[in-house]
């Protein structure tokens, strides 16, 4: 299957810490991969990596076909990725509309853009009722479905999702991972940083479990659900 | 009566050239977090910049409106492109280093162009720059009429520009910062710049020009000033300046309203101050109102406390 991102020995450091040791990981087209493993395992600086936050300083990306290590990140979104960043990003001081327009910043196409909006609230009707509020008065679950609502506007062909599910009581976890299924048949490839790994490993077709900067393990979903070590060590058994 | 409608007005007038300044601090603290000490320093060029330009269209001979038009655009543009240079050279790199050494650049900045411009004549400009030391008096750009009076204070023409210009630019911001796509990324940059640039904005262009918009403002606060007071030299920017700082942290770094709300209430405490008690108190009172905004409310009348995240 054609690899729609695919990165190869990559290292990241801050400053002197070297926080990603030659991670490579592949998403292909229209499958959702998801990445879990520890707090400090690495997973939310891959992701930075990827989107142009953090500059790589070895390794390659490719994005559809495209060498895009190096690229700022509005260029990388001009590409079709968007990222909704850990602890969601929200821009507190805009309203929700603003917000989720600021998704759609790089498109021309007014019509379109409109009509992906009326879609993004028809995901999420309260984002609807609350779209002159500034963003700061929402709810952390509201404030979420934001994040991925408005990473939506942009019409990505991939979207990285870092720790969709943080902080969020159960019922609205729920809501986000239906509504990243639904967002899955639309034909959006989604690559997903999660520490509720569960959930995680239960909607993803493949999987990475990155331990202090590598990948230590791999496989599908299922095998990795099953898999002794995993079980053990991040889902609790 | 009279006398306080004059000061009134006086302190309006003044108020509203503050505010004009103090919006360039306060933008570009909102989106890099830094306080551009170079930027009373952008206005003396634009005070230059409209001196030049006047003689060139030979104002002295006959002023007119449409030149006063022209002079106004030339000088904006002038200290638009400063404005851009002065971040794109001497910022930019900067940008990821400790802030203090972007702070100490722009005090170096602000030397460069105030010394810089006290320097004799060099022989090849083919026009009178740098201008040197001496102040320079700033032509009259058309001829000055009294509108009307109320009571015995008279309204001239020049006050009614002033006041009308600088109203026109305030509204024009709020709709620029309010209304616009660039606005509404201005906001987002200034509230991250990292996410921002997740969602395509591309953050350098906006920054760019948030420089340039107040570059421009002071721009015109400075041809404002001149037409009424026309003695201009190259410190000219410093006080004024020092005073619209002071007007940005007391409106609430980094708060828009709050920096228009600032200099207009710093421009009327100072003729107030100034008119009614003793003249040589003007420039103590800026400074006395920085003391107690720092002292009582460090986040200004319209800022938000912000805690240093660990």
């Amino acid at each position: 299957m054609k690899a729609l991102l695919e990165v190869q020995d990559l290292d990241v450091y801050y400053g002197g810490i070297q926080a990603l040791r030659g991670i490579s990981l592949k998403v292909p087209e229209n499958q959702i991969v998801a990445l879990i493993g520890c707090n400090g395992a690495g997973k939310t600086t891959t992701l930075r990596a990827i989107s142009g936050m953090l500059k790589a300083s070895r390794g390659s990306i490719r994005f559809a076909g495209e060498q895009i290590k190096g690229l700022r990140s509005h260029q990388i979104v001009a590409r079709g990725m968007a990222h909704a960043p850990e602890g969601r990003g929200i821009f507190l001081n805009l309203t929700v509309g603003e917000n989720l327009e600021l998704g759609a910043y790089l498109r021309k196409d007014r019509e379109s853009v409109a009509k992906d909006l009326e879609t993004g609230y028809r995901l999420f009707p309260i984002l609807f009722e609350r779209k002159s509020q500034i963003a700061g008065t929402l709810s952390g679950g509201e404030q979420q479905m934001l994040s991925v609502a408005r990473a939506l506007m942009s019409r990505p062909k991939l979207l990285l999702l870092d720790e969709p599910s943080l902080g969020l009581a159960p019922q609205v976890v729920e809501k986000i991972f239906s509504v990243l299924k639904d967002i899955h048949k639309t034909g959006i490839t989604l690559l997903l940083v999660e520490q509720n790994a569960h959930k995680a490993l239960r909607i993803a077709h493949h999987a990475y479990v990155l331990e202090t900067g590598s990948v230590v393990m791999q496989g599908t979903g299922a095998e990795l659900l099953a898999s002794p070590e995993v079980r053990k060590a991040y889902l609790g058994d | 009566m009279s006398e306080f409608l004059q000061h009134l007005v006086n302190g309006i007038s003044l108020g509203t050239i503050y505010a004009l300044i103090a919006l360039g601090y306060t933008m570009v603290y909102g989106v890099l977090k830094l306080i551009n000490f170079a930027h009373g320093d952008v206005y003396m060029v634009g005070a230059f910049g409209g001196f030049y330009l006047a003689h060139l269209l030979g104002v002295n001979d006959s002023p007119s409106l449409p030149k006063t038009l022209v002079v106004f655009v030339g000088s904006m543009l002038i200290c638009g492109t400063l404005g851009f240079l002065i971040e794109r050279l001497a910022y930019r790199p900067l940008r990821y280093r400790p802030r203090l050494t972007a702070l100490i650049t722009a005090i170096g900045i602000s030397f460069l162009l105030e010394f810089g411009f006290q320097l004799p004549r060099w022989s090849f400009m083919p026009f009178d720059f740098p201008p040197g030391p001496t102040p320079r008096f700033f032509p009259e750009l058309f001829p000055r009429t009294i509108w009307f009076n109320i009571g015995e204070v008279s309204i001239s023409n020049y006050d009614a520009l002033a006041l009308g210009v600088a109203i026109l630019f305030m509204v024009g911001l709020e709709f620029i910062i309010y209304r616009t796509k660039f606005g509404v990324a201005m906001r987002a940059v200034s509230f991250d710049p990292n996410i921002a640039g997740l969602m395509g904005i591309p953050v350098d262009r906006i920054i760019s020009g948030t420089f340039i918009l107040g570059s421009v403002l002071a721009s015109v606060a400075a041809l404002l000033v001149s037409i009424s007071r026309p003695r201009i030299d190259p410190i000219m920017g410093l006080m004024p300046g020092l005073k619209a700082f002071v007007a940005a942290v007391f409106g609430g770094i980094g708060n828009v309203p709050g920096a228009m709300v600032g200099g207009l209430i710093l421009g009327l405490s100072e003729e107030f101050v100034a008119g009614y008690m003793l003249s040589s108190f003007r420039d103590a009172i800026a400074f006395a109102i920085l003391i107690l905004v720092l002292l009582f409310r460090p986040e200004g009348l319209f800022g938000r406390i912000t805690t240093e995240k660990v």
